[in-house]
């Protein structure tokens, strides 16, 4: 386990210096940041006191130290547009992610777990491939195309519920279903094969022998079973889906998260901002499938015995 | 043999199409139309895409009322014909995803083979880039990637490029290696064959149907990136015509004037519904076991 602990930690640490490294490089392949930044009009004097403010005129490795340094003592740097710290204005934007994230995992798991056993169990019969239709529309159907849709019905055609924002329940429920949308999809076809899998197993048999009823075979030996593989996919596939549709459902429903900070400090260039949230984001998504990656060697027994 | 029939049918249908089902064959079909529509854009489309007619803006589709007659499917802010951008944003949009996933293929396959022939510390190296970009959302480092390159077609058939790679280096080395133990790469090396002999001409050919696979389903998931940036308004620039950014800009308009919306909507759906359909059944006949994401 402890030797588990140790990979799991060191595979973190070379994916977040990959990230990292990719975003310092990159900034600086194009050119001076400066130049991108500031745009045209910018007088000489002006540049020159920037690149010496950003500490652009040092050389590339000091640069990167630098860069590398502010994880240690937490400055990374203001916002062009707002001049305020940029940890400030990301950290601002946590909580209203976290509410939205939490309210479609709560969805995505109440509906996503039944439905993948259902399709399992009754994959010849019509419901399973019903469900199986539902998930594939859910894959096929572009998260933006179907919050516009929404959109269009719920609240300019019928005039149900309010678009901007997150300041009432109301304004939860078209986002949590948009983002909700193709977690259900990913999860439910996961949650399907992972039973189908054990469905197949002699333990199954051997419950069923012995005079268990149907539903617990399938609950307890079942899912118990299949639950440790899906628990895995939760951590590797549903965290980075779920980044990738809040930054598109935070921009369509202009919810004051992360997300929707990321793409408008990318079509205003407020690159301080971006660079930083990216390397958050990316941070959350390597810790979130670490600490999965942990609790997934530790719930099964046969990886929890080994070393 | 051939005396067993008398006559040989006289125009016997492909036999993928008598053995696909109802929704793979209108997938196909659906498929064939777009392909058929993105070639033809510049001879079909009744418009100029950019062209702006003042006293024609905001107009319906010409079956309701205040429809002006020429512009089927009605026309945006600036007065330009939805159909003309829609088949013009089709066009781009298939364009980006074959170019993006070209160049997936290409960075991905030769990794992907270079981990699997060398093996030790490349290998390594390329699992460890695999693992990289796995763990971190694509479209995070697309925003950043679009932000500091600026956003040109050439930039963005990079960052799609970029998006899919990691699949081809996985599937391309698990097949290498599993071909490198097999009797006949060894009996070619014992013949003395060089290494690049060997991957061009005994590994690629067994390595073309998986990669075709990977391919078709790569297109839909590239088709998605490429649309949702757009849709953010981060993809290829204004005025050039893309169907995520028609959505995008139009969704302002969208209480008086639906269909700005309405047309490119469906025609994204309509390209990932087929796309998705057809990569699903090309891998279920070409039989490979791959996972899917």
């Amino acid at each position: 386990m402890l030797k588990h602990v140790l990979k799991t930690l060191a595979r973190m640490s070379v994916t977040f210096s990959v990230i990292v490294t990719l975003v310092f490089f990159a900034t600086r392949i194009t050119g001076n940041p400066v130049d991108f930044v500031a745009g045209e009009g910018l007088t000489q004097e002006d540049r020159a006191l920037l690149i010496r403010y950003y500490k652009l005129d040092a050389p590339i490795l000091t640069q990167y130290t630098a860069f590398l340094g502010a994880f240690v003592d937490g400055q990374f740097g203001l916002s062009f547009m707002e001049r305020r710290p940029v940890a400030e204005i990301v950290v601002e934007r946590l909580w209203p992610s976290l509410q939205l994230l939490l309210s479609a995992m709560l969805v995505t798991l109440a509906l996503a777990i039944p439905l993948g056993v259902a399709a399992a169990v009754w994959r010849k019969h019509w419901i399973g491939s019903a469900i199986m239709s539902v998930v594939f529309l859910g894959y096929a159907v572009p998260n933006f195309v179907l919050a516009i849709l929404l959109i269009l019905t719920f609240s300019y055609w019928l005039n149900w519920l309010p678009v901007v924002g997150n300041a009432t329940p109301a304004h939860f429920i078209m986002p949590t279903i948009v983002l909700s949308g193709v977690l259900i999809s990913a999860l439910t076809r996961f949650t399907r094969n992972a039973m189908l899998d054990v469905l197949g197993q002699d333990f199954m048999r051997t419950a069923r022998a012995k005079g268990l009823p149907e539903t617990a075979v399938i609950l307890r030996h079942g899912l118990g079973n299949a639950g440790i593989t899906v628990l895995s996919v939760i951590g590797l596939q549903v965290a980075g889906l779920a980044a990738a549709g809040s930054v598109v459902v935070e921009s369509i429903f202009a919810w004051p998260g992360i997300g929707e900070l990321l793409v408008s400090s990318a079509i205003r260039r407020d690159y301080p901002v971006l660079q930083f949230g990216v390397i958050a984001v990316a941070a959350a998504v390597i810790v979130i499938n670490a600490v999965v990656d942990l609790t997934y060697a530790w719930a099964d027994p046969r990886l929890r015995r080994e070393g | 043999m051939a005396s067993l029939s008398d006559t040989p049918p006289p125009r016997q249908l492909p036999r993928f199409w008598l053995e696909a089902d109802p929704t793979q064959k209108l997938a196909m079909v659906v498929g064939a139309i777009l392909v058929l529509l993105a070639v033809l854009t510049p001879l079909i489309a009744p418009f100029d895409p950019n062209a702006q007619s003042l006293i024609a803006r905001l107009r319906p589709p010409v079956w309701m009322e205040r429809g002006q007659p020429g512009y089927l499917l009605g026309t945006d802010e600036l007065g330009r014909d939805v159909l003309t951008r829609g088949l013009y944003g089709l066009r781009l949009t298939m364009m980006l995803a074959v170019l993006g996933a070209t160049l997936g293929l290409l960075i991905g396959g030769t990794l992907g083979l270079l981990a699997g022939m060398l093996g030790g510390r490349t290998e390594a190296l390329v699992m460890g880039a695999v693992d990289a970009q796995i763990a971190v959302p694509f479209t995070l480092i697309a925003l950043f990637l679009l932000t500091v390159l600026g956003n040109s077609i050439e930039v963005m058939v990079i960052v799609l490029g970029l998006a899919g790679w990691e699949q081809y280096a996985r599937i391309m080395r698990a097949e290498v290696r599993r071909l490198m133990r097999l009797p006949f790469i060894e009996a070619a090396h014992c013949a003395g064959a060089a290494p690049l002999w060997i991957a061009t001409r005994h590994l690629l050919p067994n390595l073309v149907s998986p990669l075709v696979v990977q391919f078709t389903l790569s297109l839909s998931s590239i088709i998605l990136l490429e649309s949702t940036l757009s849709f953010l308004g981060l993809g290829v620039q204004p005025p050039t015509a893309t169907l995520g950014a028609m959505v995008g800009i139009g969704r302002d308009y969208m209480p008086t004037a639906p269909w700005i919306v309405l047309v490119p909507a469906l025609f994204i759906l309509s390209v990932t519904f087929a796309v998705q359909i057809l990569g699903d059944w090309l891998r279920d006949r070409a039989d490979v076991r791959l996972r899917s994401r």
